[in-house]
């Protein structure tokens, strides 16, 4: 080794390391390559042996019978829920962590069992919820998934948002007080503007969670909510897998994360190390 | 601090409670009425044929523990988990040193490898069925290369397959999590710190443990404790590639507490067997979160 003259050991270094790197990408994009492929090959493309490895041509038909049979609405359900259940879970979790950072609300105690709730298994919560909702007429409405979502995103926006609010400085909240602001404006003209970064990256993984839910809606939905995951996994048979529309509706899914997580990338590691890694 | 802040304004003398309300009266709803539901129900007999609301006393409780399945899914649960867990984080690591040091292009890797991070559980699931089909799936197709011959394996049908099946996803899915995180940590270290060491002589397995190590552990720790409970919990992987077939050989236990509650309608039994759930993981996991001084 150390006969060769020390740049050449240096390229050959990062000659290997490239050739490691795109091996590693090849093993793990080429599941997905394989799924959004499968979306855009005819029948005959599908069921070929040996496998087709890229289709001859690029079309759209698996994607129109999704549009037309309806099928692709579940995804529009996901959208909603996802959507309206993050908002909700930003705002009443923001101005809780702001509570807890602040006035040290419960102490150290409402902390844990906070993140504790993080940490539940869905599987015991779902089963007395489902029969709550079924007392209370509420299975399979947005509302009682919209409830529920926004209710188990809670720990983790608390969590992230006492993060990023306990970065602001109290100066410039105590000076809007001594200019007599009340506290509620303090919380929306000083605080909120000052933790956006952190709001919004905290939102995208709060709507991922949601997004990518598939017990909850399982359990709680029916033929009006139900959402993209539940809807995946009608077409698995026994038999006769549906596979184009499994591609087809899995890359439907995934588009609008895909687009969320490439515009917040850089936020990334926070908020999916829980705020482990000050980013 | 807050104490000038608290004495400012008198009349707000409520506002901290009344912001931090409404957030905790919905996990009080999601947190304290499933356990307390759970344990009035639990002592009781409902199931399908019955709706016995009267007290049974600890009857559930002694049948969970003679129930065999149950057991099984618990050690089922454990197997993955004690498979994949390491093997997600040595292999993340190992990845996070490859893209430690800057090289071209490095930030379009690194985008590439974690695309499986963010694809919904229930969708890698599917998308692995696709692969993993035994006669139109490429894996037996690249397999027959290197084997000479073709390769008919029943990967999610066989009882031998379906373990390597339902690990190759969940690490395939899961490693860029470990890899991105460790990373983010292993960029913190004090580099000044490793040369020097390394100056000393001191090989890398050495350096890692003496100065790396306790470096990243905070971080790797919550990782840890994140995809622990993430893999206790398993449900959408298994549900979409084996639904804890064949038979009951894959089932864990949140598809077992599933497939009693949802399609044997044993309500009583169900609720005893997720109150001991929710109670065993609160337990450990506030143990775990105070130890890691994660509230602080």
């Amino acid at each position: 080794m150390n006969s060769i003259p020390f740049h050449r050991r240096k390229n050959v270094r990062l000659a290997f390391r490239y050739s490691i790197a795109s091996l590693l990408v090849v093993i793990f994009v080429f599941p997905v390559y394989w799924l959004f492929i499968i979306s855009f090959k005819t029948p005959e493309e599908i069921f070929a042996f040996p496998p087709v490895w890229y289709p001859k041509s690029i079309q759209f038909a698996n994607y129109m019978v999704l549009f037309k049979d309806g099928d692709a609405e579940t995804v529009w359900n996901s959208l909603i829920l996802a959507t309206v259940s993050t908002f909700f879970a930003m705002i009443l979790g923001t101005i809780a962590a702001y509570s807890l950072v602040r006035f040290k609300t419960g102490g150290e105690n409402l902390a844990v069992w906070i993140i504790s709730q993080r940490m539940m298994p869905p599987v015991a919560i779902v089963f007395p919820v489902f029969l709550l909702y079924v007392f209370l007429g509420w299975v399979d409405t947005y509302f009682g998934l919209i409830l529920l979502y926004t209710a188990f995103s809670l720990p983790y926006v608390i969590w992230m948002m006492r993060g990023y609010i306990e970065d602001i400085p109290l100066e410039l909240e105590e000076s809007a007080l001594v200019d007599g602001c009340s506290r509620w404006a303090v919380l929306w003209k000083v605080v909120m503007p000052m933790a956006r970064s952190g709001l919004f990256a905290t939102a995208v993984f709060t709507f991922v969670f949601a997004w990518n839910d598939f017990l909850f809606a399982l359990v709680l939905t029916r033929t009006e909510v139900t959402t993209y995951t539940v809807q995946v996994t009608h077409y698995f048979g026994g038999q006769s897998n549906f596979w184009a529309k499994i591609a087809a509706m899995s890359v439907l899914g995934t588009i609008p994360v895909f687009i969320a997580v490439a515009t917040m990338q850089r936020y990334l590691v926070r908020g999916i190390s829980m705020g482990a890694v000050k980013g | 601090m807050s104490l000038t802040l608290t004495a400012a304004k008198n009349p707000d003398r409520n506002f901290k409670y009344w912001i931090a309300f409404p957030a905790v009266f919905l996990l009080l709803l999601v947190g304290l009425f499933p356990l307390i539901y759970s344990l009035i129900v639990s002592f009781m007999r409902i199931d399908m044929m019955d709706t016995d609301t009267s007290f049974a006393g600890l009857y559930n409780y002694a049948n969970l523990f003679k129930d065999k399945r149950l057991w099984e899914s618990l050690l089922h649960t454990l197997l993955i988990t004690a498979i994949a867990l390491p093997v997600e984080l040595s292999l993340g690591l190992a990845m996070a040193y490859l893209f430690l040091e800057r090289m071209p292009g490095r930030q379009i890797f690194i985008s590439l490898l974690i695309l499986p991070t963010i694809i919904s559980p229930i969708v890698a699931g599917a998308t692995w069925r696709l692969l993993f089909d035994n006669r139109f799936g490429p894996i037996n197709q690249i397999l027959g290369w290197f084997a000479g011959h073709p390769v008919t394996a029943l990967w999610t049908v066989s009882a031998s397959l379906a373990y390597p099946a339902i690990i190759f996803c969940e690490i395939w899915q899961w490693t860029p999590f470990m890899f991105l995180i460790l990373l983010a940590a292993l960029s913190n270290v004090d580099k000044s710190q490793t040369e020097a060491a390394e100056i000393d002589g001191a090989g890398f397995i050495r350096t890692f443990r003496r100065i790396v190590l306790p470096a990243i552990w905070p971080v790797m720790a919550i990782a840890i404790l994140i995809r622990g409970l993430d893999l206790v919990r398993i449900f959408d992987i298994i549900w979409a590639l084996t639904s804890g077939g064949p038979g009951t050989m894959t089932e864990t236990i949140s598809i077992y507490a599933y497939t009693q509650g949802f399609k044997q309608f044993e309500t009583s039994y169900t609720a005893a067997m997720a109150f001991l759930v929710i109670l065993i993981l609160t337990v450990v996991v506030t143990w775990a979160i105070r130890r890691m001084g994660l509230a602080k």
